[in-house]
């Protein structure tokens, strides 16, 4: 069986994230740093919350977490959870977690913000995380912000809102996802499942 | 743009048991809320949402176990509503699984909570629920509409809509926007328990007002209802408790029938 972590920013619904995990014959444990690391093989940043206060609950574990990356410990960031891979974010003030060269940019008003909803993935090169997943596939999505990568060969599918929203991004054993997997039926499943698939490894 | 219209059944939950009022009085209950929730999930609901109509101190447990209980068994996103006064109230809520959570009278009572839990949960927690009620008593400094030759204005309402509050409801949608709400849960009082149809020209006026999304609640009786409001608004989604408790319309049908009829929804 495999163990994985949820960092909990004490901000919100994680217990969905759990539930899925769980479901998807994971053991799941939440943590609040990265001291324990060794003991999972992978780890989750959920999407609840808000910039600043989140990226505050990391702040001793900023170092740990670089180096996680850099060991090519698989992490799924959701949401905030992704958002927080890159330098900064209009959200906060605070500076990201700087994985990923980027940063993270409110959505164009001409639209209803939160972008709220369930809303179709366009899929734009295979990958580890929406292997199984078809072209179209509705997932829900619940954000204010999008992600800007430098390098945007790393963006592996898009959500269509007005612009293109970077949807799943995925670098060696980085993903993100601005939807919800965890609230996204069946498909969103598949992808909790291929995340676990690349921590057994 | 690809961004598909919600069908999102509600559950009214008191005791832990769904019920269904009328004009927000005369329950009749309606089943296992856990169950139903399930059920809908599985139909291809787009979302739920669970008011607690109970909300009396001694049920707060009752309702945080019931949150964790429905959180286990759906995978879609779910509100939960009903009595939250403050802060600590709305952090139990999502803390036991909610994604959401829906304020009305306590924001009313003290619309600071509405920034408070957007700083820190989000904005997408934040749904403000408005009751709302046509009021034919003619007031300065109240936006006024006309129908059937008759002049009104919308009036909010909190305590289970049976307090009026003097508060203009298009001004008090705006409010909870500039504040940080994240969603606007709209009720219709007049329509509400008629099967009648949605209040098209509410829905229309604040979905008008604000830039964030707002739902259709109120007067639901059968899915064409729901087409006239998604044709005849901009809505983002539109909520519904009896038509789907009993077996009426499945979930998945009246989203069916949305589609056919030029909705986006997703199926």
């Amino acid at each position: 069986m495999v163990k994985v972590a949820i960092f909990d920013y004490g901000a919100g619904n994680i217990f969905s994230l759990k539930s899925s995990l769980e479901k998807n014959e994971a053991q799941v444990d939440i943590i609040t740093n990265l001291e324990k690391m060794k003991n999972y093989s992978g780890l989750l940043l959920p999407g609840v919350g808000n910039f600043d206060p989140a990226i505050k609950s990391l702040n001793t574990s900023k170092v740990a977490f670089q180096d996680l990356v850099k060991n090519q410990i698989p992490v799924l960031g959701i949401c905030l959870g992704m958002e927080m891979f890159f330098e900064k974010s209009e959200e906060g003030t605070l500076g990201g977690l700087g994985v990923l060269d980027g940063e993270v940019i409110l959505l164009p008003n001409k639209f209803k913000i939160p972008h709220m909803g369930w809303n179709d993935l366009q899929i734009k090169k295979p990958s580890v995380l929406l292997d199984g997943v078809k072209e179209g596939s509705w997932v829900y999505f619940v954000h204010s912000y999008r992600v800007k990568p430098k390098n945007e060969e790393i963006i592996i599918a898009d959500s269509d809102y007005g612009i293109n929203v970077p949807a799943v991004i995925e670098n060696q054993t980085l993903f993100g996802t601005q939807f919800h997997p965890e609230k996204s039926s069946k498909v969103g499943s598949i992808m909790i499942k291929n995340f676990l698939r690349v921590c057994k490894k | 743009m690809t961004l598909t219209k919600r069908v999102i059944p509600c559950l009214d939950v008191d005791n832990g048991r769904v019920v269904k009022g009328m004009h927000f009085k005369s329950i009749k209950d309606a089943g296992d809320p856990v169950l139903l929730a399930e059920k809908y999930s599985k139909e291809g609901a787009d979302e739920l949402v669970f008011l607690d109509i109970t909300a009396s101190e001694q049920q707060r447990e009752t309702i945080k176990s019931l949150v964790q209980k429905v959180a286990q068994v759906i995978d879609i996103p779910f509100t939960v509503g009903g009595g939250v006064k403050n802060l600590q109230d709305a952090r139990d809520i999502l803390l036991s699984g909610a994604d959401k959570v829906a304020i009305n009278t306590g924001a009313v009572k003290n619309p600071g909570i509405i920034t408070k839990l957007m700083e820190i949960f989000g904005k997408q927690c934040v749904v403000i629920a408005m009751d709302v009620k046509r009021n034919y008593e003619i007031k300065e400094n109240r936006h006024i509409f006309t129908s059937d030759s008759k002049k009104f204005w919308f009036e909010v309402y909190i305590y289970g809509g049976k307090t009026p509050t003097d508060l203009d409801a298009i001004e008090w949608a705006k409010e909870v926007e500039r504040r940080g709400a994240g969603e606007i849960l709209l009720t219709s009082i007049d329509m509400d328990g008629t099967k009648e149809g949605y209040d098209v020209q509410l829905i229309k006026e604040i979905v008008n007002a604000v830039n964030i999304p707002v739902v259709a609640s109120g007067g639901c009786g059968k899915p064409i209802h729901m087409l006239d409001v998604f044709l005849q608004t901009n809505v983002d989604a539109a909520l519904a408790a009896s038509i789907f408790h009993y077996k009426t319309h499945s979930v998945d049908r009246v989203k069916e029938y949305l589609k056919e009829n030029g909705v986006p929804v997703r199926l």
